[in-house]
């Protein structure tokens, strides 16, 4: 079948061609009349967002809470931390993604009010950061626990504190260890971030959805959202594979060879 | 070598024979004149329906995959009428449940014969499928909370408006929007039951849907008098049976059914059973009047897609 690839010229309001085709790309004037393009660069920056923001809540929360649960098992207050961590994990990750998110969407904010003022897209970020950070939890917590036990013992015997051996020693180690299960992590959280069409942010997948539907060009509209896609999750791979490659120290056992893609 | 010889040989005439045999099975549904639906149903015995699981009440399932509704109902009389012109003694109907995405495959590919849904004939689609004559106009309004005070679509400016992402709902909306120097805060359900959630829980302050979807939704709703619809008809499309393209014979033959059960009289009487009285499973009322324009539509039988629908305003 012939693609039609014009049809993200057409504007969106009566179907005909527009002027200014590439206005939005480069954020160059602004079609009174949005073309498809402009709909769909907005619907990639939506996509962007949520998955952004959903990044950078996983990210800090996951490092918090597989740290958390590797805590030596002496005192009151870290086991209570440990139980509270390993509690996070398994609830996070035994919920499906989309059932989360129409949790986060529809039923915490009919019990907790002050979330309902709170952007959708906002809730979505939420519910994808939370879902993630159980895994990369995991990941954390694998990349500490690979660590030989002598590393730990040997920071003991340096006299640094629990926290100061894990912010010396321990972390940077094992955070440099678990980049390359970080990087498919962010991949997924990109394609994860899908799920928000259900509750209304109009991004992507929204905007394939109702684009099909009312250009009946599916074919042309899925493969644009796919290329995207596909160009941003690339997109995190180079740059995590960079930041492995800037971080990575010799002699360390995260720098035995140089191959830098996942 | 004489024998791989002839083995040979009868590869290629075994190939040929294949080809041969297959090509006039593939060409002759455009090539011949008759009808192949009508051929595909007197020599099966069977037929099948293409029918949506919740457009209540034009088409939707009443559980046990038995399927009912105002478009079912038509549908059924119009085969019956197809039956006796064929001279079969019976005629077995297959209900196959379609999707807004795949119901226009379905009927291109041969899969469902005759669609029964909430289909609106627009001209993009007709470039694919055949529209039988329109039984049914839908009216595009407004479902509010009856305690809002919203009566008209510009009475929300600032407002968030509900509607269904895959529908023309929203290009309307835009089009709305542009036209009258309004602007809404759109938000999309994933479904008609999502958006109509949306309103529910406060989220939305309008539902802008079909008319009958919104009458359905309110009528399944926990408490029916909290909503009303209200406003403006913001746009008017005709909802249709679908049928192949290609296929002139059989779309007369349904159209031909279509006036019968016009001139009998029998449409005021599908009408009030569908959208006035309790419908089954769970008697629910959906509770739209009959609306000028689809009176119009039975009164002239046409198949004029959408299009003409909004020049004519």
């Amino acid at each position: 079948m012939a693609l039609d690839m014009g049809v993200f010229c057409k504007s969106t309001l009566d179907g005909d061609a527009v002027d200014h085709c590439f206005s939005a790309l480069f954020g160059l004037g602004q079609n009174a009349d949005p073309s498809y393009l402009d709909w769909l660069m907005k619907a990639w920056g939506w996509t962007l967002a949520v998955a952004g923001l959903g990044l950078a809540i996983a990210l800090v929360l996951g490092a918090v809470m597989g740290t958390l649960r590797t805590l030596p098992n002496a005192g009151r207050s870290s086991r209570v931390l440990i139980r509270l961590s390993t509690a996070w994990v398994e609830l996070f990750r035994n919920i499906p993604i989309l059932v989360q998110v129409f949790l986060w969407y529809h039923v915490i904010p009919a019990f907790v009010l002050p979330l309902k003022a709170l952007p959708s897209y906002w809730l979505v970020s939420i519910a994808l950061g939370f879902f993630t950070s159980a895994r990369i939890a995991e990941q954390v917590r694998a990349g500490i626990q690979s660590l030989p036990t002598g590393q730990n013992a040997a920071a003991i015997a340096l006299g640094l504190t629990t926290a100061q051996s894990y912010r010396y020693v321990i972390l940077p180690m094992a955070l440099r260890i678990i980049i390359p299960p970080l990087t498919s992590e962010s991949m997924n959280l990109i394609k994860n971030s899908s799920v928000a069409f259900a509750v209304s942010v109009p991004e992507l997948t929204l905007f394939a959805m109702q684009a099909q539907e009312e250009t009946s060009h599916g074919v042309e509209i899925y493969l644009a959202v796919t290329a995207l896609y596909a160009l941003t999750a690339f997109a995190v791979n180079r740059v995590m594979a960079a930041i492995e490659k800037r971080s990575r120290i010799p002699g360390f056992i995260a720098s035995t060879n140089d191959a830098g893609a996942h | 070598m004489k024998k791989t010889r002839s083995i040979g040989i009868s590869v290629i005439s075994v190939i040929s024979v294949l080809i041969f045999s297959a090509a006039p099975s593939l060409f002759s549904v455009g090539v011949l004149a008759a009808s192949p639906t009508m051929d595909k149903i007197k020599s099966s015995g069977s037929v099948t329906m293409g029918v949506r699981e919740s457009s209540i009440p034009m088409s939707y399932t009443t559980g046990d995959s038995r399927f009912d509704g105002y478009h079912v109902e038509i549908c059924r009389m119009i085969l019956g009428d197809i039956k006796d012109k064929l001279g079969l003694s019976t005629l077995r109907i297959n209900y196959q449940p379609v999707t807004s995405q795949n119901r226009v495959p379905l009927v291109q590919n041969g899969t469902v014969d005759i669609e029964c849904g909430t289909t609106t004939n627009n001209t993009a689609r007709a470039k694919d499928v055949s529209f039988a004559n329109t039984l049914y106009v839908e009216e595009v309004r407004i479902a509010v909370k009856a305690n809002s005070g919203i009566t008209s679509i510009s009475q929300l400016n600032g407002k968030k408006v509900a509607t269904t992402t895959g529908t023309t709902s929203v290009q309307l909306l835009r089009k709305h929007e542009k036209a009258n120097g309004v602007s809404f805060d759109e938000v999309y359900g994933k479904d008609h039951a999502d958006s109509f959630l949306l309103l529910e829980s406060g989220r939305a302050d309008a539902f802008v849907m079909d008319g009958s979807i919104l009458a359905g939704n309110i009528a399944n709703s926990k408490n029916p008098k909290e909503y009303k619809i209200v406003g403006e008809v913001l746009s008017t499309e005709p909802i249709a049976i679908m049928v192949r393209k290609d296929d002139p014979e059989f779309q007369a033959a349904v159209n031909a059914a279509i006036a019968k059960i016009v001139a009998n009289g029998n449409m005021p009487k599908l009408w009030d059973k569908w959208f006035l009285k309790p419908i089954p499973p769970k008697g629910i009322i959906v509770g739209l009047e009959l609306s000028p324009a689809t009176k119009n539509a039975w009164a002239n039988p046409n198949n004029r897609p959408a299009e003409d629908y909004q020049q004519k305003k």
